[in-house]
């Protein structure tokens, strides 16, 4: 119940936050109401239990991007207060683009059958007395090779507690013990995220050499007899 | 390891007390909602206390150090002796002043970024761990979140000096995102030696790992966990905008920077937030590296032998041992916060302010490269044991032995527990 009330809270700010995002023209207002959505964004993530995933929200978008973007605005702005002002036919196609992706979004989440996937999702909220036995999981939490039925238990009670970073952080070093401990390896070691974390890696870091380069300030070569005042 | 991790907690205790004094089903929604909402507002309302109970002493205590290191007394009136309720008189004189809005400020921003900068820094205290198990989120990636929360309260300053629309405000907001944004790189880096070390992002797990003398503590595992403490004092300084880097107000060039228009009640939140941030800091730098709520005398074991087990079953899911034990430890991280809190006092009055360009030197620079070759050289330091004396630690029992050796009694205290319960 006490969920619900807050979802509704939150998505109603998400939603209301993009919608004034689009609708204000001054810049730095633009930022203030990205904040407002991104971050009810990330305590949705917490709502779902994916711990990780609304703290990296928090530090990425919020704490980085906005950040990022209202320093730039600042650096380049010439006026006081930077506006945005669109013309009516830009206006028309960011909305045709915007409704189109809306109902390819609506007809994909139309065409999953929800009742079965609901089968495989953690059991539901848990009350206080259902917090026992899962409170009793996690003290045998270090003993996870006891069994398979056990460690589904284990699993599906540290998912819904949100205590994924393990799992995260093992994922994408190529284990899912997730998926293998379930299975129990009957269909082989599912692959983890190990090839595409790295290239990830790699691509930020040559986009972080690259920015530097560009940013790098030029210097003339300053002839022997000449002093520069730089 | 006190007890309280694998007792009830509060909402649970609420629910069964309030079912077995009226008899209604202990699994009804409404009284399930009342207890979420009480046990919500009990731990909100004890966050709230230390939120804004603390910068007051600070505050107190910044006009005092100022005053001694000044050569004056600092107040001395206010409340009798020591001017202790100073800070209350300040926070009554500031009540009462009107509340400006500048006719060229961008007016929502302008009022909103107070409240983005306290919110900001109030979220930090809800995964700050107090003592052992007293958390008011117990996350599993709890050092990431504080991290990422502690950063957002950069936004409310910058939205703040740019909305202001004022020239020393807009320096000053500008100063401090370059600031901010450079700082928080060697920050991260610094912070995740320990985190590394102890290969958790609990802060329970963390503390617990640093438990016994203080040779456990993070600060004297390796040569360069003891570097990297002052590296993280130093750039946690920063990022809470203290002098020498307190270039976003820097009084005698930009008035008060970002803060220049602002007056009364949205003035004296964003000094909340600041004093608020600096205990957030400091407690977090007191729990990566020198043992969170451990004394490391022996004196909490002394306590938990004498109280283990006294007023167990009194009243359920409560025992006053582990509260008496648990009560020594949040008094221990509080004061080794404080500590550090006076420490950064001592600074701000001792050093000179920095130059802008001197500042964004020693981050590029210095610090990140410093904290770069400390978190490398903290990951080759149990390599280098291992291959030279083929054990991974100088002397005493490696950290993963010391945490499953501890893991291993927990569980059996919590299953002895849960077994007696039923």
């Amino acid at each position: 119940m006490i969920e619900q009330l807050l979802f509704y809270t939150f998505a109603i700010l998400t939603c209301g936050g993009a919608v004034a995002v689009v609708a204000t023209q001054n810049v730095v207002r633009m930022a203030f109401w990205l904040v407002v959505s991104l971050g009810s964004v990330a305590a949705l993530f917490f709502l779902l239990h994916a711990d990780f995933l609304g703290a990296a929200q928090l530090l990425i978008y919020v704490g980085g991007t906005v950040v990022l973007l209202v320093f730039g605005v600042m650096l380049t702005a010439s006026g006081p207060y930077t506006t945005i002002k669109t013309a009516p036919a830009e206006g028309i196609i960011g909305a045709a683009v915007g409704l189109m992706l809306l109902m390819v979004l609506v007809s994909s989440i139309g065409s999953v059958d929800w009742g079965a996937i609901s089968g495989r999702l953690p059991s539901s909220p848990q009350s206080p007395f259902t917090a026992d036995s899962i409170r009793e999981a996690h003290a045998d939490e270090a003993i996870v090779n006891s069994g398979s039925t056990k460690v589904k238990t284990d699993l599906a009670a540290i998912q819904q507690q949100g205590r994924t970073v393990r799992q995260l952080g093992l994922s994408f070093l190529g284990l899912r013990p997730d998926r293998n401990l379930k299975e129990g390896g009957a269909n082989g070691l599912a692959p983890g995220y190990f090839l595409p974390f790295e290239i990830v890696s790699v691509h930020l870091l040559v986009v972080l050499i690259g920015a530097a380069y560009l940013a790098r300030a030029k210097r003339r070569a300053v002839s022997e007899d000449r002093v520069s005042l730089d | 390891m006190h007890g309280l991790f694998a007792a009830l907690t509060l909402e649970d205790f609420i629910a069964r007390t309030i079912s077995s004094l009226t008899k209604i089903p202990a699994d009804s929604d409404t009284l399930l909602l009342i207890a979420f909402l009480a046990a919500a507002f009990t731990h909100a309302g004890l966050l709230l206390g230390l939120f804004g109970g603390l910068p007051v002493f600070y505050i107190w205590l910044e006009r005092k150090v100022a005053g001694r290191i000044q050569d004056r007394l600092g107040p001395t009136r206010v409340g009798g002796s020591f001017g202790w309720l100073q800070t209350i008189a300040d926070g009554i004189k500031l009540i009462q002043k009107e509340d400006l809005v500048p006719k060229e400020a961008d007016a929502l921003v302008f009022r909103m970024a107070p409240y983005l900068a306290t919110i900001a820094s109030f979220a930090a205290f809800m995964v700050l761990p107090i003592s052992d198990g007293w958390i008011a989120v117990a996350a599993e990636c709890g050092a990431f979140l504080i991290l990422a929360l502690m950063s957002l309260e950069v936004l409310g300053i910058i939205l703040a000096g740019y909305s202001s629309g004022s020239k020393w405000a807009l320096f000053g907001a500008m100063r401090e995102a370059a600031q901010m944004v450079s700082y928080e790189i060697p920050m991260a880096i610094c912070a995740l030696i320990p985190l590394m070390i102890a290969g958790s992002l609990n802060f329970q797990v963390i503390g617990r790992m640093q438990s016994g003398g203080f040779w456990n503590w993070f600060i004297l595992h390796d040569p360069f966990t003891f570097l990297a403490f002052f590296c993280y004092f130093t750039t946690a300084t920063a990022s809470v905008k203290r002098a020498p880097f307190d270039l976003a107000e820097a009084e005698s060039e930009l008035v008060a920077g970002f803060h220049t228009e602002y007056s009364g009640f949205r003035w004296s939140i964003f000094f909340l937030a600041e004093y608020s941030s600096m205990f957030a800091v400091s407690a977090v730098a007191a729990i990566l590296f020198l043992g969170g709520w451990h004394d490391g005398l022996g004196i909490d074991s002394v306590i938990d032998s004498l109280f283990r087990g006294t007023g167990t079953g009194i009243i359920e899911g409560f025992s006053l041992g582990s509260y008496v034990a648990n009560l020594f430890g949040a008094v221990v991280l509080i004061t080794k916060a404080c500590l550090l809190v006076f420490v950064q006092i001592w600074v701000r009055w001792t050093l000179p302010r920095l130059r802008i360009d001197q500042v964004m030197t020693t981050c590029l620079k210095y610090l990140v490269p410093i904290s770069c070759f400390l978190f490398l050289a903290a990951v080759l330091w149990p390599l280098t044991l291992v291959t030279m004396f083929s054990r991974p630690v100088i002397a005493g029992p490696a950290l993963g032995e010391r945490a499953l050796s501890q893991q291993t009694t927990t569980s059996i205290d919590a299953s002895e527990r849960l077994g007696a319960a039923r």
